[in-house]
């Protein structure tokens, strides 16, 4: 769905991204990711219980989130402008979106729209 | 959840056998004068033989074909539990209506089975409306693909029998976010020029996928603009809603609308905000209850008569 440009961007951004987690991790201790900010460039989000966790979440540019769906129902995450949107998650199924600008996301499922989360972009 | 361990968490599996209790047996309702009263309670034994001339179709709901996990591993061995039953009626159906989640993932494998499934039912027509699970990955476009009534890619339509009016709808998309899904502006259009040519003395009979009341808004039990439809429906003499979703029988009046839901064929799940319970999951039972959380519900309307007839059965009781 996304134009072959913007991807060559989003590669690009993702071979910037690996080269300063490499520079950075060469000199960091693996950090522990909390929910509240990350400079990692991949984080984690579970669907779990009818929700995301976290709920919200702040990333750096270029930071991939990979949503895992923990439930036994199907879920999917979808953002409120349609930038992204997953396929139908069953159980252990996963979703990966990076996020290229700064920005605020907003998302919920679609089977199940009172479950929302959000993702704040912000240079750090 | 999981109740089939013993030492697990007993006020919750005390909540679930109240639960089983509560939906474990067939019960004959009339409605009458808007008021619904119970006739006695059966046991999936032989059914009253409806009035001779009245109309009598057959309700099933949430077959989740294509859902596999311990709650109900085997769900098309549930729908064709209930298509023998519904074929054994001793009175044949009119015609079966299905309200919604016909598949569990909105896959294309899952609708083709469900349609070969529905097939297996003597009637001349299975209706069909689209729930949350059918219109996952491509809005209902994957399950008008096999399932399109109304011949004009639309996914509510209306249909006349045995002098009734029989209005489906799509209450499952026009979500807005963190918000309860709706019938939408274009269909509320729709309703109201299509119940224009109907005398208000006909009696209607409204399919919709999610209640068309506000049961449990936190698990989106309910839809945004039915007060919108519910108006359109007031000067009516006889309205009955029936709607899927919540996997168990409720029902509330309002004047002289009267709103059914039914039971699933794939999985119970928790009464509405279920205490000790956090999410609308799958509720696994154990072995030998499940069909008592799962059924049929036969609706007969006798004509000169506001009330509907309506008896839930269990698959097992």
């Amino acid at each position: 769905m996304s134009h072959p440009s913007f991807r060559a961007a989003i590669r690009s951004l993702h071979a910037c991204a690996a080269l300063a987690l490499f520079i950075v991790a060469s000199f960091v201790a693996p950090a522990t990711f909390a929910a509240g900010a990350s400079s990692a460039s991949s984080v984690d989000v579970d669907i779990t219980k009818f929700a995301f966790a976290p709920q919200e979440i702040t990333i750096a540019p270029g930071t991939r989130i990979t949503w895992t769906n923990r439930d036994e129902a199907p879920h999917t995450v979808t953002s409120n402008d349609r930038s992204f949107t997953s396929k139908g998650l069953d159980t252990g199924d996963k979703f990966e979106h990076t996020f290229a600008a700064e920005g605020d996301f907003t998302y919920i499922c679609t089977l199940h729209p009172f479950m929302a989360g959000v993702v704040h972009v912000r240079e750090q | 959840m999981n109740i089939s361990d013993p030492g697990h968490n007993p006020a919750r599996r005390r909540a679930l056998s109240c639960l089983a209790a509560w939906t474990g047996a067939a019960i004959v309702w009339t409605v009458a004068g808007g008021v619904p009263r119970a006739l006695g309670a059966t046991n999936a034994g032989t059914p009253k033989a409806a009035a001779k001339h009245a109309l009598t179709f057959v309700q099933i709901s949430d077959t989740h074909i294509g859902f596999r996990k311990e709650a109900n591993p085997d769900v098309v061995g549930s729908l064709r539990r209930a298509i023998a039953d519904i074929n054994a009626l001793p009175q044949a159906p009119a015609f079966v209506v299905h309200t919604g989640d016909v598949s569990h993932l909105s896959r294309p494998e899952e609708f083709a089975q469900a349609r070969d499934l529905l097939r297996e039912i003597h009637v001349d027509r299975v209706h069909t409306i689209p729930g949350e699970h059918d219109t996952i990955d491509e809005g209902v476009n994957g399950y008008l693909n096999f399932f399109d009534h109304d011949g004009n890619g639309n996914s509510w339509y209306s249909f006349d029998q045995g002098g009734v009016h029989f209005i489906a709808l799509n209450n499952v998309l026009n979500f807005k976010m963190g918000k309860l899904a709706a019938l939408g502006d274009e269909q509320i259009a729709w309703m109201k020029s299509d119940l224009a040519r109907v005398s208000h003395s006909t009696p209607i009979v409204v399919l919709a996928h999610i209640p068309l009341w506000t049961i449990w808004e936190p698990w989106g039990w309910g839809t945004a603009d039915s007060a919108q439809a519910l108006a359109l429906l007031r000067p009516f003499g006889s309205v009955t809603v029936l709607n899927g979703h919540i996997h168990q029988v409720l029902q509330k009046v309002e004047g002289n609308v009267a709103l059914h839901t039914a039971m699933s064929l794939a999985y119970p799940l928790p009464t509405p905000g279920q205490e000790g319970v956090g999410e609308p999951g799958p509720v696994k039972v154990p072995a030998g209850e499940l069909g008592k959380l799962l059924g049929t519900r036969q609706i007969t309307v006798a004509r000169g008569r506001r009330e509907l007839a309506l008896i839930d059965r269990p698959l097992a009781g």
